[in-house]
């Protein structure tokens, strides 16, 4: 402990270690790698945005990027390649996503240059402790540019600091901006081409302790005339409001109740104009098309298959901009502090809770966000939970049973809705299945041990349109994607198998096809549950991914229904499957493993096939008993 | 790390004691040399001010502001962490 005492300022680099000048742009030979470095939620993903157009996520809290992202930018008519890296206070790695970054510096990432030139982006508004990290980089030899962020928001709290005295100090350019407003960045071009005056370099004292490494930037900062900026009036007076010991899970609770309910109520107008264009374009089409195959396998196999998931594209819009909002605020952060107490009952911690939330979203990034929590134990754990929250892949299947099943009664007035609240059962199902299991694993396999949690809390900040704007867009594209690929592919292949073997030159009843007889095989083993052969279809290829289910039923229904397909999926699905093996079919869904991406990401996570494997056999295991007791539970009150 | 009174005649005491609103220069972190550095990043560092905020319902976890940020640590790590209080 004592040397963390002592402040020893270390002995001197030698000069020819000093960060020399670039004698040629760093465009000049095309293909240059930049890095983008700085301590977490210092506003990297921000400028890494601006520089390159490229989409990539921004939230307000640390640890968003938990993997490196490269985009490009043209400079010159050279393209560079822009590398955005996970956060780091320092450059000894101590959790997975600050390994990724040590690696990237230190040209050890396969596959990957190391970086010609670093722009380091530090939160001009905590400049004194973000300056820790420029030692280390500016030690590495690697052209730097210093980027002073939020210099905007450093200005409005009265904070003050001479980038120029700042520059000649660590012998390299320095430069306020603002990544949110797009304030200062032309200096980047510059610094890359080459035509920014380069301050004399300086000899830099090794340091070896982070208290050294302290108090040598609070001297540089003081040499700068850093004035620190004011607290933050305004997240002050809203923490007391959200960290309130009553008011705060309250505004909570309503928050949650708000998204829920405006999935039903604002997505609903939206969901049925997209369901009416399909189904207008559908008829269109087949007017169009020569003969009944063709008909058949347009119309009834990809418009319906693709077009039932397409539907719900305005639901996932909803909760991903709710999401986002939450996220970019600053907001979540808070929630992830408010959790910690709940999470460390099951053996998690509050690091846990925003990857899980954001599994509410995909579980895939969910699992991937893990990377920021520092213990291993804690973040397997994590990553065996993580698929049991209600991801959006599975709101088109709630929302078709929901509406299929349930009344749209009113409970509290407008407020609350009996479908909402069906649908925030479900959310809650699959939370606690979640919380069972790692309360399970911190009592008997995956005890939990000793650990620490921090957890910074950012200022709260006003998510702007932009971000939250390219994130829809994001999402879109992914959704659409998947429909365009994974589902069409699903819907021909499934309209294959529902219209052979041909008998007499015409496809035959869909219960004696392929897909029919697949079907007729599996539904022994699912006829306790309450689902015929049709339902026994759709579990197969939602193995695939949970959507597909709507898909496939789409497509059987499609087919089957011919010319009276406009009876509506609804409906269809009342005609052959009743209540309680409705609940049994929504169980399933909470709690059942059926996205390969996801057992394809756990896997990489992991490092291995047990994980995955374990994972699956437990969730559909867990899904096959409880949707057992659905049904019949449901059977016995219905008498 | 035994209690008794230093120069400034303030007495060492847990970062834990510390009640909302109160402050204190932090004195010394007793725990894990990884747990103490990655702490000493995130601005606690010995000699440095540090001053209580709001909680998590519950009083579990805590937040301080320390070296310019908010920073929430668990009521278990603030008992390994010395300061002196402000008489």
């Amino acid at each position: 402990m004592s040397e963390l005492h002592s402040l020893p300022h270390g002995p001197k680099r030698p000069a020819t270690a000093v960060l020399e000048p670039l004698r040629e742009p760093v465009g000049a030979a095309g293909h240059r790698v930049i890095a983008l470095v700085g301590p977490p939620n210092s506003g990297k993903t921000t400028l890494f945005n601006r520089l390159t157009g490229l989409r990539q996520k921004v939230a307000n809290y640390p640890g968003v990027t938990v993997d490196y992202h490269v985009g490009q930018m043209i400079l010159n008519s050279k393209t560079l390649d822009v590398v955005d890296l996970p956060g780091v206070y320092s450059l000894t790695p101590r959790s997975e996503d600050e390994q990724v970054t040590h690696n990237i510096l230190h040209g050890l990432t396969d596959g990957m240059r190391k970086p010609d030139a670093v722009l380091l982006v530090l939160d001009a508004t905590n400049l004194s402790r973000h300056l820790m990290l420029a030692a280390p980089i500016l030690a590495m030899g690697i052209p730097t540019l210093i980027l002073l962020n939020m210099a905007d928001e450093l200005r409005r709290r009265g904070g003050d600091v001479d980038t120029e005295a700042l520059a000649n100090q660590l012998g390299a350019p320095v430069a306020r901006i603002s990544a949110a407003s797009g304030e200062g960045l032309e200096v980047i071009r510059g610094f890359l081409a080459g035509t920014v005056a380069l301050p004399r370099p300086v000899e830099l004292p090794i340091l070896g302790s982070v208290p050294a490494c302290r108090q040598w930037a609070g001297s540089m900062s003081r040499a700068a005339g850093y004035q620190s900026p004011n607290a933050p009036v305004w997240t002050r007076r809203l923490d007391a409001l959200f960290l309130h010991p009553i008011a705060g899970p309250l505004i909570f609770l309503v928050v949650m109740v708000l998204v829920f309910q405006s999935i039903f109520v604002v997505a609903q107008p939206l969901m049925d104009g997209v369901e009416a264009l399909i189904a207008s374009s559908g008829e269109f089409v087949r007017t169009l098309l020569p003969g009944e195959w063709l008909k058949s396998l347009v119309v009834d196999g990809v418009w319906s298959g693709v077009g039932s998931v397409v539907v719900f594209l305005p639901q996932i819009l909803i909760l991903f901009a709710f999401l986002g909002v939450l996220e970019d605020s600053g907001y979540l952060a808070r929630a992830a502090v408010i959790s910690d107490r709940t999470m460390a009952r099951v053996g998690l911690q509050g690091k846990s809770f925003i990857p899980l939330l954001s599994a509410y979203a995909c579980a895939i990034p969910a699992i991937m966000a893990t990377r920021t929590i520092e213990s291993k134990r804690d973040r397997f754990a994590t990553i065996l939970i993580a698929p049991f929250m209600t991801c959006s892949a599975r709101l088109p299947v709630y929302t078709l049973i929901i509406a299929a099943f349930l009344p749209d009664r009113e409970i509290l007035g407008k407020f609350l809705g009996l479908r909402a609240l069906a649908l925030m059962g479900l959310y809650l199902l699959g939370f606690l299945a979640a919380v069972a299991t790692a309360w399970v694993l911190n009592s008997s396999v995956m005890k939990a041990k000793k650990r620490l949690f921090t957890m910074e809390l950012p200022p709260y900040r006003w998510p702007t349109w932009q971000s939250i704007g390219l994130r829809l867009l994001d999402r879109s594209k992914v959704f659409l994607r998947r429909a365009g690929t994974v589902i069409l592919a699903v819907s021909i292949g499934l309209w294959a198998l529902a219209s052979l073997p041909l008998v007499d030159g015409h496809a035959p009843p869909i219960e004696d096809s392929l897909a029919g007889t697949l079907g007729r095989t599996v539904e022994p083993v699912i006829r306790p549950l309450g689902f015929d052969w049709r339902i026994g279809i759709g579990l197969v290829t939602s193995l695939a991914a949970r959507e597909v289910i709507v898909g496939t039923l789409g497509t059987i229904y499609g087919i089957e229904g011919g010319d009276e397909s406009s009876m509506g999926l609804q409906q269809a699905l009342r005609q052959n499957l009743d209540l309680p093996g409705a609940i049994a079919l929504l169980v399933f869904f909470a709690f059942a493993m059926q996205c390969l991406s996801t057992l394809a990401v756990v896997r990489r996570e992991t490092g291995g096939w047990k994980f995955p494997a374990y994972q699956f056999a437990y969730m559909t295991g867990l899904a096959f008993v409880s949707a057992y007791f659905a049904n019949h539970i449901t059977r016995f009150l219905m008498g | 790390m035994q209690a008794a009174f230093n120069g400034n005649g303030a007495l060492p005491l847990a970062l834990s004691e510390l009640r909302e609103g109160e402050k204190g220069v932090l004195e010394s972190l007793d725990l894990p040399e990884e747990f103490a550095s990655r702490l000493m990043e995130l601005g606690f560092i010995p000699g440095h001010p540090v001053a209580a905020g709001k909680s998590a319902p519950g009083g579990d976890p805590r937040i301080f502001r320390v070296d310019g940020s908010e920073i929430a640590l668990r009521r278990e790590t603030c008992s390994h962490i010395l300061i002196r209080a402000h008489a």
